[in-house]
């Protein structure tokens, strides 16, 4: 009997997934095996299992692009450029995470292997150069994410979070889902180069192949919480353990938006001039919706999620843009939103205390007297956020808009800066409130720092301020990343 | 052909439909316990063992269904599918030990 031939399997290029899903494995045996008392140490050794991956992934990123696994995965820049802004949110969140989950009494294993697991499901899914690759990545990371809303499984906004999140996901997965057979049944294939040499030799047929790419768009921009369909991400943010709410608004969000921008760009370039209108609507709406709304929040949580709408209007106006300078503009401006963002929610862990009953804004007042280095770490994240000079989110922003602006898209362009100065009102109010008013009456125990919460704020307000200040370094990496593609 | 088929199946529906006997009494008409005399209640609550137990199913159902396709081509597969089918299971082991040792198989 002859034997079957084995496709071309380079696990070197699937290295940094297989590290992160073994330390998931380890921190699942280390869950059941170790000791009860004191589990610092799983934190600390899925850390490892991410900075190792984070070598590997900076080792491949030196090479051309190249496919491996029969064209279903590939390496190249752009790619590796978005696993290293997966990487750091999980590095960062796992940091976090440490002292919170262990006053809310979530310090297991569990925790880790499904913040490992769901990173891995990213990576697959910003490599993928096929669908069904960029589907399982997906669906790894949306089902670890379901449970990881869910976590703090006594607190009932908690378990709102994860149902509503489950059922809203597995919609947007089905649409997503639903896209991918159309464009089958319409091109042939589910490889996108392929699809893209079908889209353009006009063979395809027309109406499955549209209705495919417009479901393909409602699924896509579910996961990156565009509007219209970004209902289900204040209650999520607002539910999850603040640790997850962070992870879920960097990490995961950036491997959505790769997978959404190779998947436009590389399978449907031809059709640009079809999608870019209904894109540049997303792009208003969510910036609008985004910051209109944030302005009526009390709740700090649920004022970041909004904000976080907001800031995925901004990458879809660098969406809208394209080209070399639009995806890089993306490229940094992910990589600037992960450190200020998390940087943001970590401070909220700190200030809402046990159970999280402290984070209105209300209960940020007069902070910047009491807790002077915390507070000042606190309106950085918030002025890199609204895009004040000189930190990290004003260069990110200007790169978005200058890339619209030299692409043609000057309206866009000018709602984008409207937008930004109606965020400044709400992030703003924020530092207002810790310098300006005086604390609440009542007595609280006084906040604790723990290290590897201070490391977080290190690396965050090194993020948000030294890429605003030197910024070229990481564009010019930006840009080498994308010229690969 | 087609035409045929489908009026002889429409039209099998509609007769019976139109012509059978037709009794509706109370039990038939619930949703429940087709048409006996219910003898528990719909609204009990039940362990969430269950699903525990169905999950766990699953996965050692998806594992047989891998497992025979590969035990049938094994000789064409050659050392390749061997040590790729082995890593399987012991990726599914782990599962296995990190539910057992978690006292998820004890149904007390």
């Amino acid at each position: 009997m002859a034997s079957i031939p084995v496709p071309d399997i380079s696990l070197g290029a699937i290295a940094p997934e297989i590290t992160l899903a073994l330390t998931a494995v380890v921190a699942l045996m280390l869950e059941v095996f170790a000791e009860k008392k004191g589990r610092d140490h799983i934190a600390y050794i899925s850390l490892v299992g991410v900075i190792v991956a984070c070598f590997i992934t900076f080792r491949l990123a030196g090479d051309p692009s190249w496919t491996t696994f029969s064209g279903l995965y590939v390496v190249d820049r752009f790619g590796q450029f978005f696993k290293l802004i997966c990487l750091l949110g999980t590095g960062m969140t796992i940091l976090v995470s440490v002292k919170y989950n262990k006053d809310e009494g979530i310090d297991n294993g569990e925790y880790y292997a499904l913040l490992l697991f769901a990173t891995s499901g990213m990576l697959f899914m910003v490599s993928g150069s096929d669908m069904i690759t960029i589907f399982m990545g997906l669906e790894v990371m949306s089902i670890s994410l379901y449970a990881l809303a869910g976590y703090t499984r006594k607190r009932a906004r908690s378990n709102e979070a994860s149902v509503k999140y489950f059922i809203l996901g597995s919609l947007s997965t089905a649409f997503l889902l639903y896209g991918i057979a159309l464009i089958y049944g319409s091109t042939g294939s589910t490889q996108i180069d392929i699809i893209a040499k079908a889209v353009s030799s006009g063979s395809g047929v027309e109406a499955v192949l549209d209705l495919g790419i417009v479901m393909l768009m409602i699924g896509f921009a579910f996961k990156v919480s565009a509007v219209p369909f970004h209902m289900w991400t204040p209650d999520v943010y607002q539910g999850a353990p603040t640790p997850v709410t962070a992870f879920m608004s960097a990490g995961p969000k950036a491997a959505a938006f790769a997978a959404f921008f190779r998947v436009f760009n590389v399978a449907f370039p031809s059709l640009q001039a079809d999608w870019w209108v209904i894109i540049w609507i997303l792009a208003v709406a969510t910036m609008t919706v985004g910051n209109v709304i944030a302005l009526l929040q009390n709740d700090v949580k649920r004022m970041l999620a909004y904000s976080s709408i907001a800031h995925a209007g901004y990458i879809l106006v660098g969406f809208v843009a394209g080209g070399a300078l639009g995806s890089s503009a993306i490229m940094y401006y992910m990589l600037v939103y992960t450190f200020m963002n998390i940087g943001a929610f970590a401070i909220v862990t700190v200030v809402g205390r046990k159970g999280e009953e402290k984070t209105k804004f209300s209960d940020f007042t007069g902070l910047g007297y009491r807790y002077p280095l915390m507070a000042v770490a606190l309106v950085i994240f918030l002025f890199s956020l609204a895009g004040i000079p000189p930190t990290a989110g004003f260069v990110g922003k200007f790169y978005i808009f200058m890339a619209a602006l030299k692409h043609g898209y000057v309206y866009l362009a000018v709602i984008g800066v409207v937008n930004s100065v109606i965020s400044i009102f709400y992030y703003l109010r924020l530092s207002v409130m810790m310098y300006m008013q005086d604390e609440p009456g009542e007595d609280l125990p006084p906040l604790v720092f723990a290290p590897s919460l201070i490391a977080v704020m290190i690396v965050a307000i090194y993020g948000s301020l030294w890429l605003g200040i030197m910024p070229a370094g990481y564009i010019s990496f930006a840009q080498s990343a994308f010229l690969a593609l | 052909m087609g035409a045929v088929a489908v009026g002889i199946a429409g039209a099998m529906l509609m007769l019976s439909e139109f012509l059978g006997p037709k009794h509706f009494f109370r039990e038939k008409m619930e949703p429940f316990e087709c048409g006996e005399n219910q003898i528990v209640s719909p609204k009990q609550r039940y362990s969430v063992r269950f699903y525990l137990i169905a999950m766990f199913f699953i996965i050692f159902d998806i594992e047989a269904v891998f497992l025979f396709p590969w035990a049938v081509i094994f000789q064409q597969l050659g050392m390749f599918g061997f040590i790729e089918m082995m890593i399987f299971i012991l990726l599914l082991g782990v599962g296995l030990i990190y539910v057992w040792k978690k006292g998820a198989l004890e149904w007390e």
